[in-house]
């Protein structure tokens, strides 16, 4: 079987500035895999890019095709999608029409609208409970929620997340890692970059550390969790 | 000045006003979806007019060689874009959208020329002939800049108005023109004296501006546009096309311009770069709401209106210095309640 996601020698630059060098990288269906790294590894650089959102070179193939040539919108309507460091929500609108727009891909199909506005409310009662509150009045946590529930409603086969604990009280990370680990039952495989390298290693499968633009160590996250190198630099020296 | 002098400044005010409305709320549009702020926006409104005069009089609008000129380049590029992204699928549909559907009301002005058409079907010809005017002008002067700077595009946006004031006088010629009005009744209101094409011009203002928010509130591809003014990012990894959804806001305040265009018709002489001072009134309406806020964006239009009115009431050569010299308080007003916006946003994030 081959990979859902598969990455060889992917490189990003910004100009003459190689920002990622020559990664390569398997995802499987219903995987998590982490990269981890410090901040301004190219972590953010390298999902950009794996979203179009970012001119890249070297190969790229999703479900077995190249992604060449297919732009953004046309990811996200196979099933790619991220959710960005910055969230990216549309503040001035409320917390339901992020999340319908989050379908945007198949909005004539009211039917799997329905369903799938379930399958985001069920994981997210916070979000059902502020469905008519402005995105603006919500906390850090909500946001964070309201980001992953819009992705979820694209029905994603792939869901690439971008630091999701960033600026999040350590109670809230360890819920968002909770769901994120549950996502699992959904059917949907998730690349998964965090600076929290700790919580990351304990929810992937699989994980590699990004440093300065390439992938330095990679192997089972529960190695990496107790890999000597790894405590020493991301894990704060103690495991 | 007595109440009788004053109501009916008012009355005048308000009429002014309405147009103005219409025309801010457009240009609010385009600017919220496309970035782009729209400088030949008012040149529109004219267009719908003059093309109206033109099928009245029984000529060739030069609209029609326009649309056709437009549609050509803005066909040749599409289609050398999607070569070199080998999107042949996409050609066929290419042809559709920027050669035959913005062609089409050229071949029907063409195929009815001379003939005697109602007043109705007059208006409804002249108005699709000005509708795919501004999205062709997208596809050719804007989209190939999506990402420049808002700046560099308003200084695109004066080229273009320059280049179509100047075509609108190669097409309409110096004179100016009045078109048809539908209706001359005249009502009394409390002793004022109220025109019915005031009335229709105020109505239809209201309409429109309804229509448009039940089209935000409503439904999805409405939302879509306010997705993707309030964050291009957002949309674009929800599968929304920025470049799509700004085709779509162009043909909405096209016909928001359009309608607004054949309301003045009959009441004003328009001539071929009259189009350009109604649309800087406008913005200076749209500036009081920011650039973001409909329902500030149509107050602020009928108060430009109403200024206006009273102002050439004491002093008719300083009616246009009053009205854009009222833009330093406006900015000055919303530089100060901005700033607490701002300070806001930094508190949430």
């Amino acid at each position: 079987m081959s990979a859902l996601l598969e990455i060889r020698d992917l490189s990003v630059s910004y100009g003459k500035v190689e920002a990622v060098r020559n990664v390569s990288l398997e995802i499987d269906e219903g995987q998590i895999v982490t990269i981890i790294g410090a901040n301004g590894a190219g972590k953010t650089t390298m999902l950009a890019a794996l979203m179009g959102l970012l001119p890249s070179q070297g190969r790229v193939s999703y479900q077995g095709r190249t992604l060449d040539d297919v732009d953004v919108e046309d990811r996200v309507a196979a099933g790619l999608c991220l959710v960005p460091e910055r969230r990216e929500l549309f503040a001035d609108m409320s917390v339901e029409d992020n999340i319908l727009l989050g379908g945007y891909t198949y909005r004539h199909n009211k039917a799997l609208m329905r369903e799938s506005f379930e399958i985001v409310y069920d994981r997210f009662p916070r979000l059902r409970e502020r469905r008519r509150q402005v995105v603006g009045t919500l906390s850090g946590g909500e946001r964070q929620m309201l980001a992953i529930g819009r992705a979820l409603m694209a029905r994603p086969r792939l869901l690439m997340l971008d630091e999701p604990s960033l600026g999040l009280a350590p109670l809230i990370v360890r819920e968002i890692f909770r769901i994120i680990a549950s996502l699992r039952d959904l059917g949907v495989s998730i690349l998964l970059v965090e600076q929290n390298a700790r919580a990351a290693l304990e929810t992937a499968d699989v994980g590699y550390v990004l440093e300065t633009g390439e992938f330095s160590l990679s192997g089972k996250a529960s190695d990496l969790l107790h890999d000597p190198r790894v405590a020493e630099t991301y894990l704060g020296g103690h495991t | 000045m007595d109440f009788q002098i004053a109501a009916f400044l008012a009355v005048d005010g308000i009429a002014n006003g309405a147009i103005y409305v219409l025309i801010a709320l457009g240009t609010v549009l385009i600017f919220s979806v496309t970035r782009v702020l729209f400088v030949p926006f008012g040149d529109i409104a004219a267009f719908s007019a003059l093309t109206l005069a033109m099928i009245q009089l029984g000529r060739l609008p030069g609209t029609v060689l326009l649309l056709v000129l437009l549609a050509s380049i803005a066909l040749a590029l599409e289609l050398v874009s999607l070569a070199r992204h080998r999107k042949w699928r996409a050609m066929p549909w290419a042809v559709l959208y920027y050669g035959i559907l913005p062609t089409l009301p050229a071949l029907a002005a063409w195929l009815l020329l001379g003939a005697t058409l109602a007043v109705g079907w007059q208006m409804l010809l002249a108005l699709a002939l000005v509708l795919p005017i501004a999205p062709l002008l997208d596809r050719i002067a804007f989209r190939p800049l999506a990402d420049a700077s808002v700046l560099v595009l308003l200084i695109v946006s004066v080229a273009v108005h320059f280049a179509i004031s100047g075509l609108a006088l190669l097409f309409f010629g110096p004179e100016g023109f009045r078109t048809e009005p539908l209706t001359r009744a005249m009502f009394d209101i409390g002793g004022i004296p109220v025109g019915a094409q005031t009335v229709l011009m105020v109505a239809a203002a209201a309409a429109f501006s309804g229509l448009l928010y039940l089209y935000f509130e409503t439904t999805i591809s409405g939302k879509a546009l306010r997705a993707t003014a309030s964050n291009r990012v957002g949309a674009r990894i929800v599968g929304i096309r920025p470049g799509r959804t700004g085709t779509f806001a162009y043909l909405l305040a096209s016909l928001l311009g359009g309608v607004s265009g054949l309301l003045i018709g009959p009441v004003t002489t328009l001539y071929y770069d009259s189009g350009f001072l109604i649309g800087l009134k406008a913005f200076v309406g749209a500036v009081m709401g920011g650039l973001t806020s409909y329902p500030l964006t149509a107050l602020g239009a009928v108060v430009i209106g109403l200024l206006e009115s009273y102002a050439s009431f004491f002093s008719s050569q300083l009616k246009e210095t009053l009205v854009f010299a009222s833009l330093i308080p406006i900015l000055i007003w919303r530089s100060v309640s901005s700033l607490q916006v701002e300070e806001e946003e930094e508190d949430i994030s």
